[in-house]
């Protein structure tokens, strides 16, 4: 399976006023790896999110990059570690075409001018690797569906070739067959050695493409479960809490093993 | 992070690697079956000059009008006053038109910059009369080099965008009351510049005059910029599309090249004829054209304008694409003031003077309604420094042929504020069909 984690959280608590957002929480991301980031609503997957992706900064623990610590102050440090972030929002400029929304922030230029046709070429072959499906590469985003801006989207987060790459709910807004090809590239990314974050609420979506997936529970860890020796209700229970903390029984489990 | 030198991101193979080399029974990768990413509910252009037109045809039908409305007003407002005065069409009347725009047509280029981003700038109309009495002060009163009083000036027009900008990106301000707050204040600030004496009349021989009043009366200047325009569209259309071909992306048809050629010579030909007609090719409108051609291309070619586009299109997906928005907004308005203070120079030189009226009156809302009867968007994103030609072009025309007509100010100012209303109602209409058919 994977190798050493891509990016490491280290006991990462984060406070918004009087509430306690995150409580010395630990994620592992290796590459080739897709990690689903699940829980309740308000369980800080969000936080958790926009600490790695830099939007705001943990109060406490480290954050490490390829084994080294590091401090991620704006989105950009993010970007340049190598952590794309594709919100649910998307974020896509609805005037400019798919290629403008591709290189949006990094556009090539050619003599100090934008190279339109680099740009549009590598657009072009960037989609058909990913076997994205989209009318024209030189169609306004307004005049795309849902799911292909959803792709559009994920494709744009490839553009600066990052590491680990982050979906935040990318299948909540998406009929089934935009669904399928949205989780079809997910795996296209992970089978390009890209370790990806998927938020998500949609358990069969998770069960799907992810290797692990990691609960989160009132911003704890609520255990971390590996999808070929778990199932759908084990994943739920530590969700909602129904058992007791799973972390602590795998710990019980542990220990006996040893005494 | 030059990126023609990234690597490809995981090469997987094209359909052409993967037949060539292993024959018909080659295994083909799973993610050929979506190979070719063509959707095959799309509508696909037809090559020559009926696919065009059928493009044409749909694009209208869903509301991607363009310069087409001004055109048709444009086309209208002509003929109408030329057949109530045959004077209107005059070769004299039409050159001195075209020089009477520049003034409204800068201001309202550099509106066009703040319409992009979705914001608007009330205090062009003051910015420009503060910076033709601070040139007029330097240069007459003062004794200053007339160079230098005229980059005071223009750096006068940038501060005062600076300072603007800064309370709009930074403190976050609403444009419209800092630019509200400007256009009293910028205005106090010029009567306080131009003093007791009220009036400042300009030499005439000074370099803001002469650029105003400045007219090439050989033949061949008129012929010639045409001449070197045409050639230039069309060299960079065919190279464009040359570059296009080699890279494997589609490119425009000949065909398609030819036309517009043929359609931007016959525009330029005219215009060119007609100016020689009279005196010949004002300076001014030479300049005028420049600053379009030159600022449209920042817009579209340059990575600066793209950021414009973009803070017009969403600001959030601005701001995460790691687009410096506060900067972008900031220079955008100093753009603006910027090319208030040309416009404003451009307009004392007209009237050979800067004086206590100079920036007022509603020389504000024709500078507004300029660019966006040119088809600029009042909603951002949309929008083309064209439109400040367009626009202006038709506002003057109107102005012009009542004033031939001998029409009171009363019914100028109806007549323009119902063509402005019919430009933001076309706006809005193009806007919502563009919506029905997913294109906004």
């Amino acid at each position: 399976m994977a190798g050493p984690p891509v990016l490491a959280l280290r006991s990462v608590s984060k406070r918004f006023g009087a509430v306690q957002a995150l409580t010395e929480v630990e994620l592992d991301v290796a590459a080739g790896e897709v990690v689903a980031l699940v829980g309740d609503n308000g369980a800080g997957k969000s936080t958790l999110v926009k600490a790695i992706a830099g939007v705001n900064q943990p109060d406490e623990g480290v954050i490490e990059w390829e084994g080294r610590p590091v401090v991620i102050h704006r989105p950009q440090d993010a970007q340049h570690l190598g952590v794309a972030t594709v919100y649910q929002d998307l974020a896509l400029c609805d005037n400019l075409d798919v290629v403008g929304n591709l290189f949006l922030g990094r556009e090539l230029r050619r003599f100090g001018v934008l190279n339109e046709v680099g740009m549009e070429r590598r657009s072009r072959e960037l989609l058909d690797t990913l076997s994205i499906r989209i009318p024209s590469v030189r169609i306004p985003i307004a005049s795309l569906s849902g799911g292909q801006r959803q792709v559009v989207a994920i494709a744009r987060a490839l553009i600066g070739e990052p590491k680990i790459v982050i979906l935040d709910e990318p299948t909540a807004a998406l009929g089934v067959e935009q669904t399928a090809q949205v989780l079809d590239l997910v795996e296209r990314l992970r089978d390009r050695g890209l370790g990806v974050i998927l938020v998500s609420h949609n358990m069969a979506d998770v069960m799907a493409v992810s290797d692990r997936v990691a609960v989160l529970r009132l911003g704890r860890n609520n255990g971390v479960f590996d999808v070929r020796y778990t199932n759908q209700q084990e994943i739920i229970s530590a969700i909602t809490g129904a058992t007791d903390n799973a972390v602590t029984r795998r710990q019980s489990r542990g220990q006996e093993g040893v005494s | 992070m030059n990126g023609d030198d990234h690597r490809e991101p995981g090469h997987v193979p094209l359909p052409e690697d993967s037949m060539s080399r292993d024959g018909v029974n080659a295994p083909v990768p799973v993610a050929h079956d979506a190979i070719p990413a063509v959707d095959p509910r799309l509508i696909v252009r037809q090559e020559g000059i009926s696919g065009y037109l059928g493009e044409f045809k749909r694009r209208l039908s869903s509301g991607e009008l363009g310069s087409l409305p001004v055109v048709l007003a444009l086309i209208v407002i002509w003929a109408v006053f030329g057949s109530l005065d045959s004077s209107f069409l005059s070769a004299q009347n039409l050159s001195n038109l075209s020089q009477q725009i520049v003034g409204t047509g800068m201001i309202a280029i550099g509106v066009v910059f703040v319409l992009l981003l979705g914001e608007i700038d009330l205090s062009v109309g003051s910015v420009s009369g503060l910076c033709a009495a601070i040139f007029a002060v330097l240069d007459v009163t003062h004794g200053v080099n007339q160079w230098v009083a005229l980059v005071a000036a223009l750096v006068g027009g940038a501060l005062v965008g600076l300072i603007q900008g800064l309370f709009f990106a930074k403190v976050g301000v609403p444009a419209f009351v800092v630019t509200l707050a400007g256009n009293l204040g910028w205005n106090g600030l010029m009567l306080q510049i131009l003093g007791s004496s009220g009036t400042i009349n300009l030499s005439g021989n000074d370099i803001v005059s002469r650029l105003y009043s400045t007219i090439y009366s050989k033949t061949i200047a008129a012929y010639g910029t045409a001449a070197i325009g045409v050639a230039l569209f069309l060299v960079a259309s065919l190279l464009d599309a040359r570059r296009r071909r080699a890279a494997g992306v589609p490119s425009r048809p000949p065909a398609d090249i030819a036309l517009r050629t043929v359609a931007l010579a016959v525009v330029a030909f005219a215009a060119a004829y007609t100016l020689n007609q009279y005196k010949g090719l004002p300076l001014a409108l030479l300049i005028f054209l420049i600053f379009i051609v030159v600022l449209d291309f920042v817009l579209r070619r340059t990575t600066y304008g793209r950021q414009v586009f973009a803070l017009g299109g969403n600001i959030e997906g601005a701001r995460r694409a790691g687009i410096n928005v506060s900067w972008t907004r900031i220079s955008v308005f100093m753009i603006c003031s910027t090319m208030a203070a040309v416009g404003g120079l451009f307009l004392a030189a007209q009237i050979q003077s800067a004086s206590q009226t100079s920036g007022g009156g509603n020389l504000l809302m024709n500078c507004i309604a300029a660019a966006v009867i040119g088809g600029t968007s009042l909603f951002g994103g949309r929008g083309s420094t064209w439109s400040a030609l367009l626009g202006a072009l038709v506002i003057g025309s109107i102005q012009s042929g009542m004033n031939i007509m001998g029409l009171s100010n009363a019914i100028q100012f109806m007549i323009t504020g119902a063509v402005l209303l019919a430009a933001v109602v076309i706006d809005s209409l193009s806007r919502k069909t563009q919506k029905a058919a997913g294109r906004a």
